[in-house]
């Protein structure tokens, strides 16, 4: 034991720091912090107010980053087991968002687009949208484990027929509900000044890292996504994790669907959950998880999904329009895979030994 | 008699698996296709007897055809690139708000749109073949970028009304002896836009390329086995390159003409259309594993789409959800056919 | 450099690391001769060739060719190529889904344009020179696995190439594809060309080679001329014993007697998978240590993989203390008392982004079940266990697998199965690439293993080890069982006339 700490001591701590997977996400946390600040300060503002029923809430730039970057955060889980097991992602969260919300909405309203009154408990219609969500996942990952096509590739097909599919679920109508309580889990609860969405991420964190902490989910994930062959030969099957990796990412999808429909009661198909699909992979490359599949660190892909909505939120505090966003953040995209990419850390390391060469000389 | 049946099936079956694997999809991909075109002239009678209704096929798709031109070679180059589509919305963006707003000359607004196009290919290819990164995230990125930066170039969508442009756009090429007669009696000629020139001079190109250049067959020897490739002597990391550049370039073709068809520039333009590319292609055969397709095919598949598409609306399934559904489920479809065929092939 | 010298490598070094792959390792072949590269695996044969064919770089020293100035550049294969040396490796390395004309041409004229007509007449009368049954048209991977390999034979040939290198290429291949791969050997040896042929089949060895270099732990031994070597000489040289002192160490290890009424732990009938052996029976008793032997590619793996379920089983039957237990996949053994370690650690073994705390539980972990993983204290406890019982060096039980040494890793994945608890523990090459301590622990732990009751079976390239631990070995070639020994026959001179059969 004595030996091991002194071993630690002996290393550099600037170094592992910058080992450590939370390093980058919460470095780029800090850059847009001081960005922010350097900006004007009142990015930071937050504000009690009231809203229109009379509840009191509270506003500002970092509570709508708590806010939206939980939707985020929600798929960040799924997308973090997808990558792992199965080495690519899942493209469709976008348009299996609209699914499971059309699925919500549908049963909420029981035909009816105008209804007076809800056709069953919002709990009821909430689990019907997560087992339609789920089997959309299976549908993913069987292509990708018995199938064998690469899961972007597989993924494509819901991904451009989800949207259709969610229009079809209700005859392309926009049923609205007005029902306040569904208007909870994408707002606030009376009495509570913290937006729902937040405390939802809040629960489903918890009960990922139960999962995580009580079963094998993350061994064998791992183990499957860094080396098939062997976690084979240790009697696993690697076909069944993969698709329950999707299968859990589609209970995610199902989740934000569910806070999706309610923040504006109704639905939009072609925009609901528009993009989400970028900012979901975004998330877990940022915790600086391998693209590529393996090993991966849940809590710094949560992480990551909130500064990614910081960094969404100061955007268009610099009035980025929502529609020119993809642009800017498919820059991030690039820099993080290309100083990820092995040749390129390759390189990296053969200047910094040379660099050390010439100062040794 | 039914043993002689089952050595004839038997023989068949053994030409067949003489086939190669490109003749052996884009075999399936004609007959599908003739089936459907046959199919929807008996049931639906009506436009798909007259000739026109073929032409109008091509004048919608001419866009498609380029497009699926360079996604099939990428894909057979074992590689994907769904950025055409965000392409092609900047390209009709940026023509048009160069041919509006400044003033600009048709023939510069060519030059801009294989501009893009060369631009997207060049750095993608960069970072694919030379950074081996994933095709699919960094292509996912560029159709970000693309989209993205086509509302910032200009948010509203415009008509164009640059003259010059508009009788381009205008211009039809007359087909002889295919016209028909309308109800009133007069004659009708048949006619195909300048797009459509465009699409087939590219689709001989391509195929000429893929067939009877070096260059052509070195693409299918990296999808077909990359690491082999590299020991028969090719210089894989260039050819992977040249694939994305080719179809960065096609992109930027396509999305001129799509231009040239819709004649305007709209963030929401060419929506999806990677992925009709991507469908397109591998229903005309091309394997998404690299190695296997024809260009032959990939025309007949962008055809084979549109028709099943025009079939869909004509059965009254008006809805725009059917379409989306049935492309999807086309996709779906032929990739399954695909992932079963080859495995049993290989058994 | 001397006429009929075609080739020379001289003082070749090449490291990698953490290993010294080749030291200082001289090679000449000559004009018009068929040279045999030998050497188990390990000995450093196919970096050798990968040096020499531009795929690796080397650390130090030269290579001569005759024609060339001064020692030649070679960085890549196509620099290989242009310098006139040739190569057919093992894999294919054949564009599967191209036209076998294409194979043939691809990558090595000039000119832009694709002339398919001139192309393929001109495939048809190589084809038809060499007498390979193929078409020039046909696409390649239609082609049996034998015509492929003739067909990038054919390639290396056309290209006017003054070394060949073959690399394996008979391990596909039945007698008759042999037969004719030698006629276009000789026919090649009568123009001029120096060949290099590497195999693991000592039959073809001498009936085809002039001379053989053999290698053994990155070091050359020697470069004899065939009549000189004798095969028992030969198999001695390569697994590193000379005859003149095999003083036939008998093995510390007691001769093994079943008991009066005991039945054998684990029972094999016919047993065969899709890896292409040949069936096979097999059986080992309680506290029993047994081996197979074998040349590399003997399928002494894939006997091993059979029984564990590793590969596709098709067909044969096992046994368990007597009962049939049904054991299609790695679930079925492990659930059945049976661990294996497999032989390729890299590839089957290690997980390597995993720390050694996550690689040692795995397999008992996945017995467990899903809903019953191991507390984070219960795992450092078991992990500091087995760290200490088998001293693993590694900094602490968090480091990632991939950073330890080869050895530490083995030990790592030995102590994954024995946390398992098997009855049944078959080791695939636990001593490979290992220094010589650990090998000597995995040894004296295999024992001490046995005399607690567990079953082992044990497979080494070195046949010391083979016989100081085990009481009975299965002798395998060329795929099938052809022989069991026990008692006073496990002696090394007996082992390696077995292993090379024959009757010299």
């Amino acid at each position: 034991m004595q030996k091991k700490e002194v071993k630690k001591t002996d290393e550099n701590i600037l170094t592992r720091m910058v080992r450590n997977q939370m390093f980058i996400p919460l470095l780029a946390l800090a850059a847009l912090a001081l960005f922010n600040l350097i900006a004007g300060p009142e990015f930071f503002a937050i504000t009690l107010g009231t809203n229109s029923a009379g509840n009191p809430v509270l506003s500002g730039y970092p509570i709508t980053i708590l806010d939206s970057g939980s939707e985020l955060a929600i798929l960040a889980i799924g997308m973090t087991l997808v990558t792992a097991a199965s080495g690519g992602q899942d493209i469709s969260v976008g348009a299996a968002v609209a699914i499971a919300g059309s699925v919500l909405l549908r049963m909420l309203c029981g035909g009816n687009s105008r209804p007076e009154e809800l056709a069953m408990p919002i709990i009821v219609a909430f689990l019907i949208s997560c087992i339609v969500a789920m089997l959309f996942g299976a549908f993913n990952g069987v292509l990708v484990a018995y199938f064998k096509i690469q899961p972007m590739i597989a993924t494509l097909i819901l991904y451009t027929a989800g949207r259709s599919i969610a229009a079809w679920i209700n005859n392309n109508e926009l049923p609205v509900i007005t029902d306040p309580g569904l208007s909870y889990f994408g707002g606030f609860i009376p009495g509570v000044p913290i937006p729902t969405p937040f405390f939802i991420a809040v629960i489903c964190v918890v009960a990922i890292f139960l999962v995580l902490k009580f079963t094998n989910l993350g061994l064998y994930t791992q183990a499957v996504g860094i080396n098939e062959n062997s976690s084979k030969l240790n009697g696993l099957n690697p076909q069944l994790i993969k698709i329950i990796s999707f299968v859990i990412l589609g209970l995610c999808v199902a989740v934000v669907g569910l806070i999706k429909v309610s923040r504006i009661q109704t639905i939009n198909y072609s925009v609901i959950a528009k993009d989400i699909e970028m900012d979901a992979i975004l998330a877990v490359a940022l915790g600086g998880n391998a693209l590529s599949g393996g090993k991966f660190n849940m809590a710094a892909s949560i992480f990551g999904a909130y500064v990614i909505q910081f960094l969404t939120q100061t955007l268009y505090r610099f009035k980025v329009s929502a529609d020119a966003l993809p642009a800017y953040k498919a820059v991030v995209v690039i820099v993080l895979v290309v100083i990820s990419a092995p040749t390129v850390k390759e390189w990296f390391g053969k200047m910094s030994r040379k660099f050390k060469v010439k100062e040794v000389a | 008699m039914s043993n002689n049946k089952t050595k004839a099936s038997g023989s068949f079956l053994d030409k067949m698996n003489n086939l190669t694997d490109t003749n052996l999809l884009l075999t399936i991909t004609i007959v599908i296709f003739f089936l459907m075109y046959i199919g929807a002239m008996i049931f639906q009678g009506g436009g798909f007897l007259k000739p026109q209704q073929f032409f109008n096929l091509l004048n919608t798709n001419a866009a498609l055809i380029v497009l699926a031109c360079g996604l099939s070679l990428v894909m057979i180059t074992g590689g994907i690139d769904i950025s055409v589509g965000g392409v092609t919305a900047l390209v009709s963006m940026c023509c048009a708000v160069y041919l509006d707003n400044m003033g600009g000359n048709v023939f510069v607004s060519v030059l801009v749109a294989l501009a893009i196009g060369l631009a997207f290919g060049a750095f993608q290819g960069f970072l694919v073949a030379y950074l081996d990164i994933q095709p699919f995230i960094v292509t996912l990125a560029g159709m970000f970028f693309a989209r993205g930066m086509t509302t910032i170039v200009n948010t509203k969508p415009f008509n164009v009304a640059n003259e010059a442009f508009v009788a381009l756009k205008n211009a039809r090429v007359i087909i002889p002896g295919m016209g028909s007669v309308n109800r009133k009696g007069d004659y009708i000629d048949a006619y195909v836009e300048i797009g459509v020139i465009v699409a087939i001079l590219v689709v001989i190109v391509m195929f000429c390329l893929l067939r009877w250049t070096k260059l052509g067959r070195s693409f299918y020897a990296v999808g077909g086995n990359r690491q082999s490739a590299l020991m028969l002597g090719i210089n894989v990391k260039r050819t992977r390159f040249l694939s994305h550049l080719i179809c960065g370039l096609l992109a930027g073709i396509g999305g001129y003409v799509y231009f040239l068809h819709v004649g305007s520039g709209s963030p929401s333009h060419a929506m999806g259309a990677e992925m009709d590319a991507i469908a397109s292609s591998i229903i005309g055969g091309t394997m998404l594993t690299g190695g296997v397709g024809n260009i032959a095919g990939t025309l007949l598949g962008v055809l084979s789409l549109g028709t099943i598409l025009q079939i869909v609306s004509a059965a009254g399934l008006g809805e725009a959800w059917w379409v989306g559904i049935t492309r999807a489920a086309m996709l779906c479809l032929f990739l399954i056919v695909q992932s079963v065929v080859m495995a049993r092939k290989k058994k | 450099m001397k006429d009929n010298i075609v080739l020379q490598m001289k003082n070749i070094h090449k490291s990698f690391p953490g290993v010294r792959a080749l030291q200082g390792v001289d090679f000449t072949l000559r004009k018009g001769e068929v040279h045999a590269l030998m050497g188990e695996n390990g000995a450093g044969k196919s970096t050798l060739i990968k040096v020499l064919t531009g795929v690796y770089s080397k650390d130090e020293g030269d290579i001569l060719l005759d024609g060339h100035e001064g020692p030649v550049a070679i960085h890549s294969p196509q620099d290989a190529q242009k310098v006139g040396i040739s190569t057919v490796y093992q894999e294919i390395t054949l564009c599967p889904n191209l036209s076998v004309a294409e194979n043939m041409f691809i990558g090595r004229t000039s000119g832009m344009g694709q002339n398919w007509k001139k192309m393929n007449s001109d495939t048809e009368k190589i084809l038809k020179s060499l007498d390979i049954p193929a078409s020039a048209t046909q696409q390649l991977e239609t082609c049996s696995l034998a015509v492929q390999q003739m067909i990038a034979i054919a390639r290396a040939v056309d290209m006017d190439c003054k070394v060949l290198i073959l690399d394996e290429p008979t391990s596909s291949l039945d007698e008759q594809e042999v037969e004719k791969l030698f006629k276009l050997m000789r026919d090649l040896r009568s123009r001029g060309v120096g060949i290099v042929f590497v195999t693991h089949f000592l039959d073809q060895v001498y009936e085809i080679c002039d001379r053989i270099t053999v290698m053994r732990d990155g070091q050359l031994v020697g470069e004899f001329e065939i009549k000189d070597l004798p095969r028992v000489k030969l198999v001695s040289k390569m697994l590193g014993k000379e005859l003149d002192d095999m003083s036939d160490i008998k093995g510390e290890q007691k001769t093994y007697e079943r008991k009066a009424g005991e039945v054998p732990v684990l029972e094999a009938e016919n047993r065969v998978s899709d890896a292409g052996i040949k069936p096979f029976n097999f059986h080992i008793d309680k506290g029993e240590v047994n081996g197979f032997t074998g040349l590399l590619g003997s399928g002494r793996s894939e006997c091993v993989r059979a029984i564990f379920g590793a590969d596709r089983v098709t067909g044969g039957t096992i046994k368990m203390n007597g009962k049939p237990v049904k054991i299609n996949k790695a679930l079925d053994a492990m659930k059945n008392g049976i661990a294996y370690l497999p032989e390729d650690r890299k590839g089957d073994g290690i997980v390597g982004d995993l720390s050694v705390r996550e690689n040692i539980i795995l397999a008992q972990q996945v017995l467990r079940g899903f809903f019953k993983p191991f507390s984070k204290a219960k795992q450092y406890e078991i992990a500091d266990e087995y760290i200490k019982l088998l001293s693993i060096k590694t900094a602490s039980a968090d480091t990632p697998i991939k950073s330890l040494s080869g050895g530490n890793q083995q030990k790592v994945i030995l102590a994954r199965w024995l946390f398992t608890h098997p009855e049944y523990l078959i080791l695939d090459e636990p001593t490979r690439g290992i220094d010589v301590g650990t090998k000597v622990d995995i040894q004296k732990l295999v024992l001490k293993l046995a005399s607690e009751g567990m079953s082992v079976t044990f497979i080494s390239s070195e046949l010391d080890e083979m016989l100081r631990t085990c009481s009975r070995l299965v002798v395998m070639r060329d795929r099938k069982v052809v022989g069991e020994l026990s008692g006073d026959d496990l002696n090394q001179s007996k082992v390696m006339s077995t292993i090379a059969g024959g009757d010299k």
